[in-house]
């Protein structure tokens, strides 16, 4: 062990930053293959079917088959699609999908780049993976795809609002943009993280984040049953799968960031109570990684029982419900700040 | 040449040369795609200048959100360019014109004499633990309140004309009224009525 560390130490630091890149989308890619074997096993279950059960023992190679018949399906280039813009379209979505990681914090002080608008910069990538979606509906040429696309960019525009408002309260009670002091800022149990005095900018978030991520019951981006599969409906092969893979990275990445930002993210939740020391040996990474998961369940629990949003009614919780409840919370976290009301806010000042 | 500038001059050459490929694509989504590019290299650029939280929201507002709306409307729009090309060699004196007025007013603002490092001296490198976001929000609310408060009046009166100018109100669009909906009850709806069994 202490042979390996000090050949990690004579590297370079390119080398170092890039096994570290490795460490992080290694296991994320394997989360996402994973991912999709649970959501079909687990909407499975909700609908009174077994889900995939043929490939290796319950299914659990499923993912893999997937996988490799992905990369061997053709890649069809539509006749009169724009070349270019068709092939980057997919890289955009991926790329954007995976380089927000570089500012998640997956333990204090675990994080592979540290910097101090890490919240903003979340933010930035999130809005730039619209393009994906946008630029593959428009190169298609197609009506079905350029319709989805359209959906898909009006639709982000409108929930990035109030996901940047809820955001700035999360900010403004931990008096930092560094998603590491967000995270140091909620240190003292259960009832001192911040789900609890920014409870409906909680909820706000997370379901911002469904429409952003075009995840069910916000999907009408692909809509099946209106315009067959939307954005990607000319997509084959590995420029599908690039698709696919950067919807599920960012699903993900929402439900670690809602963990991260709204339930502590790598504090245990027995912090403050007699039960403290019994489980000081978990590390705080388990803890990140099972608060993560409750929320990429109830994004499949979402898929498996809500029917679609119409259209109007999407644009309705956006901007008439959404953006108000976030505008009145940031007023109420500006008067709990001053008075210091509670734990959450006394702080003080800018950290 | 340090790392820095190499950065610098690799984005300043990807931003001109974006700028220059989005007035001279024929397909207007290219442009507005190029467009893009250009706000990306000039993001960078500020990342340079240590103004990273003036860099990501460039980002996240014009990337993010104005492009967005303007790639939106340009797919939908059907733009003829024939139309667009029709005027160009008649207009192209008066052009040509307002772009040498512009070049010789850069030129001697943005000159040495008025604007090089002798007269503005290149400010030193911010420690480590220099938060850019923090210094903004402090300078913003502290000494230029009043202009913050201003602007952002100007700004809500702009905003609140663009919408009266588009509202209309038209009596015979149909709209739901969610509260209404919310408050039916099944007698305003549903009637319930008896009747004899009927034989076949």
């Amino acid at each position: 062990m202490e042979f390996l560390i000090s050949l990690y130490q004579a590297l370079p630091v390119w080398i170092q930053i890039l096994l570290k890149i490795v460490a992080i989308l290694l296991p994320l890619i394997l989360t996402v293959a994973y991912y999709t074997y649970a959501e079909r096993k687990v909407i499975g279950y909700m609908q009174v079917r077994l889900g995939p059960n043929r490939v290796g023992p319950k299914g659990w190679l499923q993912p893999i088959a997937d996988v490799v018949k992905l990369m061997f399906k053709e890649v069809l280039l539509p006749t009169k699609a724009d070349r270019r813009l068709f092939l980057i379209a997919p890289m955009i979505s991926l790329g954007t999908a995976l380089a927000a990681w570089a500012v998640f914090p997956f333990n204090a002080g675990v994080v592979l780049a540290d910097i101090n608008a890490g919240l903003l910069y979340i933010l930035a990538l999130t809005s730039m993976g619209v393009y994906g979606v946008i630029i593959g509906g428009w190169a298609s040429n197609s009506k079905y795809a350029l319709l989805g696309s359209i959906r898909s960019a009006a639709q982000t525009v409108s929930y990035e609002i109030a996901m940047g408002f809820a955001l700035v309260t999360v900010l403004m009670a931990a008096g930092s943009l560094n998603l590491g002091q967000i995270v140091a800022a909620q240190e003292g149990g259960f009832l001192h993280w911040f789900w609890l005095p920014l409870l409906p900018m909680f909820v706000v978030y997370f379901i911002s984040g469904v429409a952003e991520t075009n995840r069910a019951p916000f999907d009408v981006a692909e809509g099946e049953s209106e315009i067959v599969a939307g954005f990607h409906v000319d997509y084959s092969g590995m420029a599908f799968a690039l698709f696919f893979l950067a919807e599920y990275a960012n699903m993900i990445l929402v439900s670690a960031l809602t963990a991260l930002m709204f339930l502590g993210g790598w504090l245990s939740p027995f912090q403050g109570t007699f039960m403290e020391s019994w489980f000081d040996w978990v590390p705080g990474f388990v803890w990140l990684v099972l608060k993560a998961f409750v929320f990429m369940f109830f994004y499949l629990w979402l898929r498996a029982t809500f029917p679609r949003y119409r259209y109007d009614q999407i644009m309705r919780l956006g901007w008439k419900v959404f953006i108000p409840i976030t505008i009145v919370w940031i007023v109420v976290v500006g008067v709990m700040q001053v008075y210091d009301i509670g734990w959450w806010f006394d702080q003080g000042g800018v950290r | 040449m340090t790392f820095q500038h190499f950065l610098f001059y690799l984005f300043t050459f990807f931003a001109v040369g974006a700028a220059l490929m989005v007035i001279t694509r024929r397909n207007p989504v290219h442009s507005a795609l190029f467009l893009v590019l250009v706000f990306f290299n000039v993001a960078g650029l500020w990342m340079l200048a240590e103004a990273e939280f003036l860099a990501l929201a460039l980002v996240l507002v014009y990337v993010g959100a104005v492009m967005v709306l303007f790639l939106f409307v340009i797919m939908m729009l059907d733009v003829d360019l024939a139309a667009l090309r029709a005027g160009f060699i008649r207009h192209l004196p008066l052009g040509l014109l307002v772009a040498a007025i512009l070049f010789v007013e850069m030129i001697v603002v943005l000159g040495p004499a008025h604007f090089g490092l002798s007269v503005y001296v290149a400010p030193d490198p911010a420690p480590a633990d220099y938060n850019n976001t923090a210094a903004l929000g402090l300078s913003l609310f502290r000494e230029h309140l009043y202009a913050l408060e201003v602007a952002a009046v100007i700004l809500l009166v702009a905003m609140i004309a663009a919408i009266g100018l588009t509202l209309r109100k038209r009596p015979e669009t149909k709209r739901q009224v969610v509260s209404h909906q919310h408050r039916v009850k099944k007698e305003d709806r549903l009637r319930i009525i008896k009747m004899a069994a009927e034989e076949k």
